[in-house]
């Protein structure tokens, strides 16, 4: 044995030491639990100690320049320490708080169990309300006043859907594991950024122990846990162009998408109607939300990423893209449109019911020529349209984190077998071809497929943070003479004579861009005649400037009519407030706030 | 193979294995007890957490003692250099907790590297001991400190893990007293620390975030109370007191549940226990870890080669180490440095490490007969 012989020696005077230590605690344990004992559990028993949460102020949420859309405000609120309420306080503190007795003695009996903790009695005083109980709060030992963390909406329902509100924890999240450190009172994000992002802005709650005397009122500070507030964010929505946009939406329901082409960058997000968040910050009056949720023009959609629309003749772009990559059509081939083709027995109008004669691509983009795409559908075959509509984001989720998307849908020989159990006819691919039939797609979707068209065919997943890294999604791999060839006639259709958008020719910048009219009934009549709810829906998906694109977006607006006349005008209001000076948007806050 | 297995079965540990399991699952109650939410629908999961820890612990336990220990030799410098790079990774990346950076994620999971480096620097600190032929000489004394101990030292004060920190320089200068020092070493250490301890305890003072401060002077005096530092020690007092001979009973604890305690379910745990069970309590608990340690120095004792005994005696000092500061630190007789009660406080890196700490002491005990080649 390699083991010396002194060892056994030395590890019998190591466990004397050890059980001596034992004995320490024992005797140490002696004398706390059985010669203290007694006082110590009266000590423990009338507690005279409160532990008083202290909420964390939330992070600010500011937009790309800087600009503040939230700020935090104080939420008061009457609790008791169920301890020290003395019963015969009932109808007296009934009157002071104008609940009946029923409800407040329901209240308190339920939080006997623990009647250390303050429980809610009432939420969201008025300041008023607050100097008038803290005034009397001596004749009632227990009460006190508790502040929340709430915020205010400085833009109020502008970009509500993105920024989100506050909201008390449901029962279902006040058992999810992300919300365990949470106080059960307080407020969490419910909503857009506010939700998406609610750990980081959440910040940690702090904590006070007091000592009290017998009638509750504090005597000293025992210990404190500051508060930690939450991270601010910046995002990368501005909120210049978001107002201005929203604004030019008068109240019509639709949706806009703006990206910054080369980065996915969110730049401005709609879902019209919006809602006020502040209403949901005051913790909304269940008739209230009620109003909201059944609201016939869904203020609670998100329309921008769960609202499925055809994408009209904007989907002319693909098609374009798709015929020149393709090789089946070239600049300079030409197609006779006399107002309309005939397959079969079925006839497939143009627009324009006398024709635009013989048109080049250019011209038809610029134009809007269905008989020209109807030709370069037939030459490409819908699977070829499938592929390259895919190739630029559309017909699967974009990636955006602001809620459950739709994916839309982009139809295909093998989609329509499985999906309908019957065989593709070339009919269809005409009527698809041009924006209608089963083709269908997001805002955010349409959005996308612009900012990848501005930035020469790559996909980026649509980010919602300042300066976060580009998530390249895909590239589309097509030639960028193709991309500057439909470029090209994207800026003709707003700048050229006879262009469908020249509604958004701009002074300010260059524009390019696709309208779009989605038929919302299968046969077009004349629209002044048909009522609101029949009319088509309006599209337009735009960049600028065109050579060198800072921001590309889609606008969709419900039953507008034409696209040219209906979204044309909101996406130059949008572009020209992006492309206005920082110190200019600042000032336009300033006016709002 | 098959008379081996035999054997092991016949040698096997039982009484550590039965004791650590004891102790683990009166952790989980304990666990429950002082997490638990009066009055309120949703309970803490806290409990089923750690409980789930204890099944993975077991597993570690058993796959400690699946193998020979003298494979742990074997693989101690490249385990030691690895738990040096998960330490400075934690530096560099790890998370913030309670001001401190100890943990590591890896995907889902977050760590503490710290509690397995533990075992490892003492395997390390094991296998260069056994190596000596003799007690323990000036140059050789200066050698290990170098080498072995400084380094980690150095980053666990960084991160900083006082507590840790100090536990493994006390496991180091306790295994230098199982191996034996000689005379002259003694000597140079004792002047050393004499001559240091006025440097060394400024540049500790200086190094030391303000919650350790005040946790020091908490410590020398309670009352003292600069904005509530001598809260927690009084409460666990309370705690502890109020439990008298028999406690309160099961469940029927105030300081914990109403948050009156801090850090209930981790390193005050021993003061919940104790407010519910007592006097009584306690001491069949003390029992408990006593039997515990004994079993281990006993193990050192038999180990059949000096590695195993080594190895045997810094992990019973580890246990015995974390035992006694953690409790003497709910009792107001030890200053409060973070660290855990072994086997008892919530965490789930700490129970693995504990478990796989006592597999090792299994498995010295079980092959403590040289076995004929």
């Amino acid at each position: 044995m390699p083991t010396e012989k002194n060892s056994p020696e030395r590890i019998r005077i190591i466990a004397y030491i050890l059980i001596a230590g034992f004995a320490i605690i024992l005797v140490r344990l002696w004398q706390l639990q059985i010669l203290q004992g007694s006082e110590l559990r009266k000590i423990s028993e009338s507690n005279r100690l409160r532990v008083i949460g202290v909420p964390a102020p939330r992070g600010i949420i500011y937009d790309r320049n800087g600009i503040a859309l939230v700020k935090n405000v104080p939420y008061f609120c009457a609790s008791l320490i169920p301890a020290e309420f003395k019963s015969d306080n009932l109808a007296p503190l009934s009157k002071l708080l104008d609940l009946t007795e029923e409800e407040l003695e329901d209240k308190i009996e339920k939080a006997e169990q623990s009647p250390f903790t303050p429980t809610r009695l009432k939420e969201g005083l008025s300041l008023k309300e607050v100097s008038y109980i803290e005034a009397r709060r001596s004749d009632f030992p227990g009460l006190i006043i508790e502040i929340e963390v709430n915020r205010g909406y400085l833009f109020g329902s502008t970009g509500s859907h993105l920024v989100g509100y506050l909201g008390k924890m449901s029962p279902k999240q006040a058992k999810a594991a992300e919300f365990r450190d949470v106080p059960s009172d307080a407020f969490v994000g419910q909503w857009g950024v506010e939700k998406l992002f609610d750990r980081t802005l959440r910040g940690t709650a702090g904590q006070r122990v007091i000592e009290v005397d017998a009638l509750g009122r504090e005597i000293r500070l025992l210990m404190e846990k500051p508060p930690v507030k939450g991270e601010d964010l910046s995002l990368s929505i501005d909120i210049a162009l978001q107002s201005e946009a929203e604004k030019a939406f008068e109240g019509r329901t639709g949706a806009l998408v703006a990206l910054k082409p080369y980065t996915g960058e969110i730049l401005g997000y709609i879902s019209s109607p919006s809602f006020d968040p502040n209403k949901f910050a005051k913790g909304i009056a269940s008739g209230e939300w009620d109003l909201l949720s059944k609201d016939k023009n869904l203020p609670m959609l998100n329309r921008a990423i769960q609202s499925q629309y055809p994408p009209g003749s904007t989907f002319k772009i693909i098609m374009a893209i798709a015929g020149l990559a393709e090789g089946v059509i070239t600049d300079s081939s030409r197609v006779e449109c006399r107002g309309g083709i005939s397959y079969g027995k079925w006839h497939f109008g143009c627009w324009r019911k006398g024709g635009h004669g013989s048109v080049s691509l250019h011209r038809a983009l610029v134009e809007s020529c269905d008989v020209y795409f109807y030709d370069v559908g037939k030459r490409l075959g819908i699977d070829k349209i499938h592929e390259y509509a895919l190739k630029f984001g559309l017909g699967k989720e974009t990636g955006i984190t602001l809620g459950p998307e739709k994916k839309g849908l982009i139809p295909s020989i093998k989609w329509k077998m499985e999906a309908k159990k019957a065989q593709w006819f070339l009919g269809e691919t005409f009527v698809n071809s041009i924006g209608q039939g089963y083709v269908s797609t997001t805002p955010v979707q349409m959005a996308v497929m612009m900012s990848s068209v501005a930035n020469g065919g790559n996909v980026y997943r649509p980010t919602i943070l300042k300066g976060s890294p580009p998530k390249l999604v895909m590239s589309a791999g097509v030639s960028p003479e193709t991309m500057e060839k439909v470029k090209d006639a994207l800026k003709g259709v707003v700048n050229e004579p006879g262009g469908t958008g020249w509604v958004a020719k701009s002074n300010v910048t260059t524009i390019g861009g696709k309208t779009g009219t989605a038929q919302v009934v299968g046969i077009r009549k004349d629209s002044k005649l048909l009522s609101e709810k029949f009319r088509d829906h309006a599209w337009f998906v735009a960049f600028a400037p065109v050579d060198k694109p800072e921001v590309a977006m889609s606008v969709l607006v419900e039953h507008g009519g034409h696209g040219g006349s209906a979204a044309a005008p909101i996406a130059k209001k949008a572009i020209e407030a992006y492309m206005l000076p920082i110190e200019k948007k600042r000032e336009l806050a300033r006016v709002q706030n | 193979m098959f008379k081996i297995d035999r054997r092991l079965i016949q040698n096997f540990d039982w009484l550590t294995f039965v004791t650590v399991i004891v102790i683990s699952v009166i952790g989980i109650m304990t666990v429950f007890s002082a997490t638990r939410q009066p009055g309120e629908a949703v309970q803490s999961p806290l409990f089923i957490k750690q409980a789930i820890w204890l099944a993975i612990g077991l597993l570690g336990l058993m796959a400690f003692v699946s193998f020979d220990y003298i494979w742990l030799s074997r693989i101690s410098v490249p385990a030691y250099v690895a738990g040096l790079i998960l330490l400075l990774m934690v530096l560099v990346s790890g998370k913030t907790g309670m001001g401190a950076q100890r943990w590591l994620s890896l995907g889902p999971v977050a760590f503490q590297p710290s509690e397995f480096f533990k075992l490892i620097f003492i395997i390390m600190l094991s296998q260069y001991l056994s190596l000596l032929r003799s007690e323990v000489g000036i140059l050789q004394l200066l050698r290990i400190f170098l080498v072995i101990v400084f380094l980690p030292f150095i980053l666990l004060v960084k991160q900083p893990d006082l507590g840790t920190s100090i536990v493994v320089l006390i496991i180091f200068f306790s295994m230098l007293l199982t191996k034996g020092l000689q005379r002259k070493a003694v000597v140079l250490v004792v002047i050393i620390c004499i001559v240091s301890m006025p440097f060394l305890g400024n540049i500790m003072w200086t190094g030391l975030k303000d919650y350790q401060k005040n946790r020091l002077i908490a410590f020398i005096d309670p009352e003292v109370d600069p904005s509530g530092i001598g809260y927690h020690i009084n409460q666990s007092k309370v705690a502890i007191g109020s439990g008298e001979l028999l406690g309160k009973g099961f469940l029927k604890g105030t300081q914990g549940p109403f948050r009156f305690l801090p850090e209930r379910h981790t390193d005050f745990i021993f003061a919940v226990f104790a407010e519910e069970w007592g006097f009584a309590g306690s001491f069949v608990l003390l029992i408990l870890y006593l039997l515990l340690i004994l079993r281990g120095l006993d193990t050192v004792r038999k180990a059949k080669d000096e590695f195993g005994m080594m190895l045997a005696a810094g992990i019973t000092f580890m246990f015995s180490v974390y035992f006694f500061v953690n409790v003497g630190m709910t009792l107001g007789i030890m200053p409060v440095v973070g660290i855990p009660l072994p086997f008892m406080s919530y965490g789930g890196t700490a129970l693995l490490s504990n478990f796989i700490s006592a597999g090792v002491l299994i498995n010295i005990r079980t092959r403590r007969f040289t076995l004929f080649y």
